[in-house]
């Protein structure tokens, strides 16, 4: 095993990490944007509470992972930077709108006309960031775009590229997950057994279509994204793979029905993290399929050595302190007393 | 407007937004720290007042800096991806480093603005250490990485820069800029903040407010910024002694100096005229130059006539940042020393001071803006100086305007949204 792949490990799971604690801070969006019934606005009480100390933190490892990408994959990044400019800067976009929106309700705006005005802001952009971030992801995994020799027009090079509906299933599928997630979590945030049973029913629903969404995504990608899918149905770790998958999705749900909180959790995490290696082992050794191996993308190896180097010393400083964040704000249910 | 010139107004105006925030995001965590130990051991409940109404104003302006620095981390890329693919190896270990003080200054600004109620008082005071020295060291890196786009080391190329081999990255990172760079821009955030904290409240009190908690806030924000606004000219001189050696270009674009010569003077004000290549309406103080940039009256400057005249930055641009920071940083010097001066034969400071502190509010943040013209546009052609022009670097996507246009709305929309947002919570400090 090379540095490399070590490398590109660490990118995996620094995107694992986002998507498990920032895409839940997405879902938890999603959620104050379909807030209804009696109980609407201690949702989005409870839901502001437990992004509120946290949503900055688990937003540095989107920062990681692209830096990482950058340093260590540089010709990835920039055919990734070219053709989906449209995608991400939209996606900055909705990421920029998003954060704001949320600390000036928090902090900011006490009247309730600018409450409600941001809050509004916050969840539309908590709803279409986690699609466009999805998209972009689909088009990585797809063969075509990387492929097409010589320059091709607009539309094929930066329209093409993730504007289909295989890149659509992709980003749907992220949008449920992270609802689930944040559906799953939020049950263990509250005592109160009302809000309880709110996000078990939403958990209990996005769940089915994750599912449903997965098997879409697995559908079309037979014709948008064929080396992942054969990677995915035809390796000797597909089927445990998939077993695996399965079995913590349906933990996840049955623990929801059961009332099981905390187990719900942990499933739910895994169920995620298991969708994201699958995909990782999908197209493995292709950083882009189907010709950009991770090896061809790598930086020479002194950066790669350096990198090493650099997260291991980072990663004494940050394990500790992302350990005492959530010790303090997620262990124990007392609410939370904004500044 | 060309593709081009789009990108590089796209990245000035992303870069220029953030360095507002990011300036604030090292020099505010100093000061609530202060305010926060102040009450620890005084136990004067204004100081609480105080640190808990800089925190909440901090938090906003925190979110800002965080998305619109994530925008930047994806913009490299987005616009300028050829640059990315050579450089990325070289300086990423900086930006490595940066991603992990910006963790660490998250979670303990999380921590700190969130958990006075939760943790003890001393882990409390802890934390907004924390996020003081991460936020100073985040800044300290991503300097790094620039300093080596206007003095690269590290690397070796062939003739055409596409990939770099050889490379070094910490020698990309022991590059000759950084150290003056870094310095400067530390000093630059703690005198910006300072001044700009400080004359919030000297404008406050001259409206009449007369609680107490102005008087604290005040001398906790000279605190900082008048001890970095006295060594800023020094600073300053240590990167211009830099720039005269490493970037001759940008030295003379930044004094209008056409000819090359000994004994060269200063130029203060004027207007470079480029067709007669000849700075008007200046002020000219005789041999000043050769001595700041080499310590030496007799020592000769390099001036745009050794530079080919397509390597030639926009010297009326250049020259007329470098004349607005240096004007700035006169003032902010002088008024903290004459503040400083009148304190200690006093022990008070009276309205002449307050209105020559309400003046400065704003100065240290345009000075910061003026100084990052003078580097970056003093920079061009070069985006990396003297391996990669910028216009090489740039994307092939067409129609750049419009994400140039759309990111502009947004920021100038953010920039009311939290105009106004903080006016309110200024009107509604203590009488
Ligand atoms: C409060 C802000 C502030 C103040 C008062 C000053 N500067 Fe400055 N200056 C900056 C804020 C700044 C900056 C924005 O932080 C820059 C941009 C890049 C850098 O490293 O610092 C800068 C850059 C910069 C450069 C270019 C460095 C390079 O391109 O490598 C020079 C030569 C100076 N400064 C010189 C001075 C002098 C002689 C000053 C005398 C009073 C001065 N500055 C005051
Ligand atoms: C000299 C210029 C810069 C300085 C001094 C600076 C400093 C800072 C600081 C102190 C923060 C912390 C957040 C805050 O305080 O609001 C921050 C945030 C950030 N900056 Fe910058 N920055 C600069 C330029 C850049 C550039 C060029 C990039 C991109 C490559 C960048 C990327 C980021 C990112 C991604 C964040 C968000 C981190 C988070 O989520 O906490 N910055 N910057
Ligand atoms: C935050 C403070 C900064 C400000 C206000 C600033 C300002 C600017 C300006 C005005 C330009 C346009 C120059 C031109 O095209 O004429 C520019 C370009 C650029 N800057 Fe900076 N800059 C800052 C810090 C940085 C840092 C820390 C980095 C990288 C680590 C950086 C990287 C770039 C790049 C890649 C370009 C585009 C290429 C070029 O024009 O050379 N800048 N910046």
């Amino acid at each position: 095993m090379t540095l490399a792949y070590l490398l590109a490990g660490v990118v995996m799971i620094a995107l694992t990490a986002y998507a498990l604690l920032g895409g839940a801070d997405f879902g938890g969006g999603v959620w104050d944007l379909l807030a209804f019934g009696p109980r609407k606005d201690r949702q989005r009480e409870l839901i502001a509470h437990a992004i509120g100390p946290v949503w900055e933190a688990n937003h540095v490892w989107l920062i990681l992972a692209v830096v990482l990408l950058f340093t260590c994959f540089p010709l990835a990044f920039t055919a990734i930077a070219i053709d989906l400019h449209i995608p991400l800067t939209l996606a900055l976009i909705g990421i920029v709108l998003r954060g704001s929106a949320f600390s000036f309700r928090a902090y900011g705006d006490s009247r309730a006309a600018g409450v409600r005005r941001w809050g509004r802001v916050f969840s539309i952009a908590s709803l279409i960031t986690p699609l466009l971030l999805g998209m972009c992801v689909g088009a990585v995994t797809s063969s075509a775009p990387w492929d097409a020799a010589g320059p091709g027009t607009f539309r094929s090079t930066f329209i093409g590229t993730w504007l289909n509906w295989y890149c659509a299933s992709v980003g749907v599928l992220a949008l449920a997950a992270f609802a689930f997630l944040a559906a799953a979590y939020l049950t263990v945030e509250t005592t109160d057994a009302e809000l309880r049973e709110d996000f078990r029913l939403r958990g209990l629903w996005a769940g089915i279509v994750v599912g449903v969404a997965a098997l879409l995504v697995l559908l079309l990608a037979g014709t948008a994204a064929r080396s992942m899918q054969e990677g995915l149905l035809h390796s000797t770790w597909s089927v445990p793979l998939h077993l695996a998958t399965l079995g913590v999705a349906v933990t996840a749900v049955s623990a929801l029905w059961v009332r099981r909180w905390r187990l719900a959790r942990v499933a739910a995490a895994l169920e995620v993290a298991f969708l994201l290696w699958g995909w990782g082992l999908g197209q493995f050794p292709y950083l882009l399929p189907p010709n950009l191996t991770i090896e061809d993308a790598a930086a020479p190896q002194a950066t790669l050595e350096g990198v090493t180097i650099a997260l291991v010393l980072g990663g004494a400083v940050l394990i500790p302190s992302l350990i005492y964040l959530f010790r303090v704000f997620k262990s124990a249910n007392r609410t939370i007393e904004s500044p | 407007m060309s593709d081009l010139f789009a990108a590089r107004s796209q990245m000035a105006l992303s870069l220029a937004f953030h360095i507002v925030f990011a300036v604030i995001g090292i020099g505010m965590p100093v000061l609530m720290a202060l305010a926060e130990r102040q009450w620890q051991r005084t136990g004067d409940p204004a100081y609480l007042d105080l640190a808990k109404r800089w925190a909440r104003g901090t938090a906003i302006l925190f979110a800002v800096g965080a998305v619109s620095g994530t925008v930047l981390s994806f913009e490299l890329g987005l616009l300028w991806p050829r640059f990315m693919a050579f450089a990325g190896p070289i300086i990423g270990m900086p930006f490595s480093l940066e991603g992990f003080a910006f963790f660490t200054e998250a979670i303990f600004l999380g921590i700190y603005l969130y958990g006075r109620d939760r943790i003890s008082p001393r882990a409390h005071f802890t934390a907004a250490i924390l996020v003081a020295v991460s936020g100073a060291l985040s800044g300290v890196f991503v300097v790094i990485a620039n300093a080596w786009m206007n003095a690269p080391t590290g690397f070796t190329f062939d003739r055409v820069p596409i990939l770099a081999s050889d490379v070094h990255p910490l020698a990309a990172m022991a590059n000759p800029a950084a150290f003056p760079e870094a310095l400067h821009m530390i000093l630059a955030a703690y005198a910006a903040t300072g001044f700009g904290v400080a004359g919030i409240h000297a404008l406050l009190i001259l409206r009449g407010r007369t609680a107490p908690f102005h008087k604290y806030a005040l001398r906790l924000a000279l605190l900082v910024g008048v001890p970095a606004a006295i060594l800023q000219p020094i600073s300053g001189d240590v990167a211009a002694r830099h720039v005269a050696v490493a970037q001759p270009a940008k030295l003379a674009a930044a004094e209008a100096l056409f000819v090359t010569q000994d004994h060269a003077p200063l130029e203060l004000g004027g207007f470079p005229d480029m067709a007669a290549r000849v700075d008007r309406w200046g002020v000219r103080i005789p041999a000043a130059l050769s001595l700041l940039a080499f310590h030496d009256p007799s020592a000769q400057v390099t001036g745009l006539d050794r530079i080919p005249a397509d390597q030639w930055p926009n010297v009326p641009v250049v020259h007329l940042a470098f004349d607005v920071m240096v004007g700035i940083g006169t003032y902010l010097a002088l008024v903290g020393l004459w503040v400083l001066l009148s304190a200690w034969r006093r022990g008070a400071i009276g309205r002449a001071h307050f209105r020559a502190l309400a003046i400065a509010t704003p100065l240290g943040f345009i000075a910061i803006e003026a100084g990052w013209v003078v580097t970056e546009v003093g920079r061009q052609p070069w985006i990396i100086y003297g391996v990669l022009r910028t216009g090489d670097a740039v994307t092939p996507m067409p129609g750049l305007v419009v994400p140039f246009t759309v990111i502009t709305l947004l920021y100038v929309f953010l920039a009311v949204v939290v105009t106004r947002l903080l006016m309110r919570h200024v009107a509604r400090s203590p009488q």
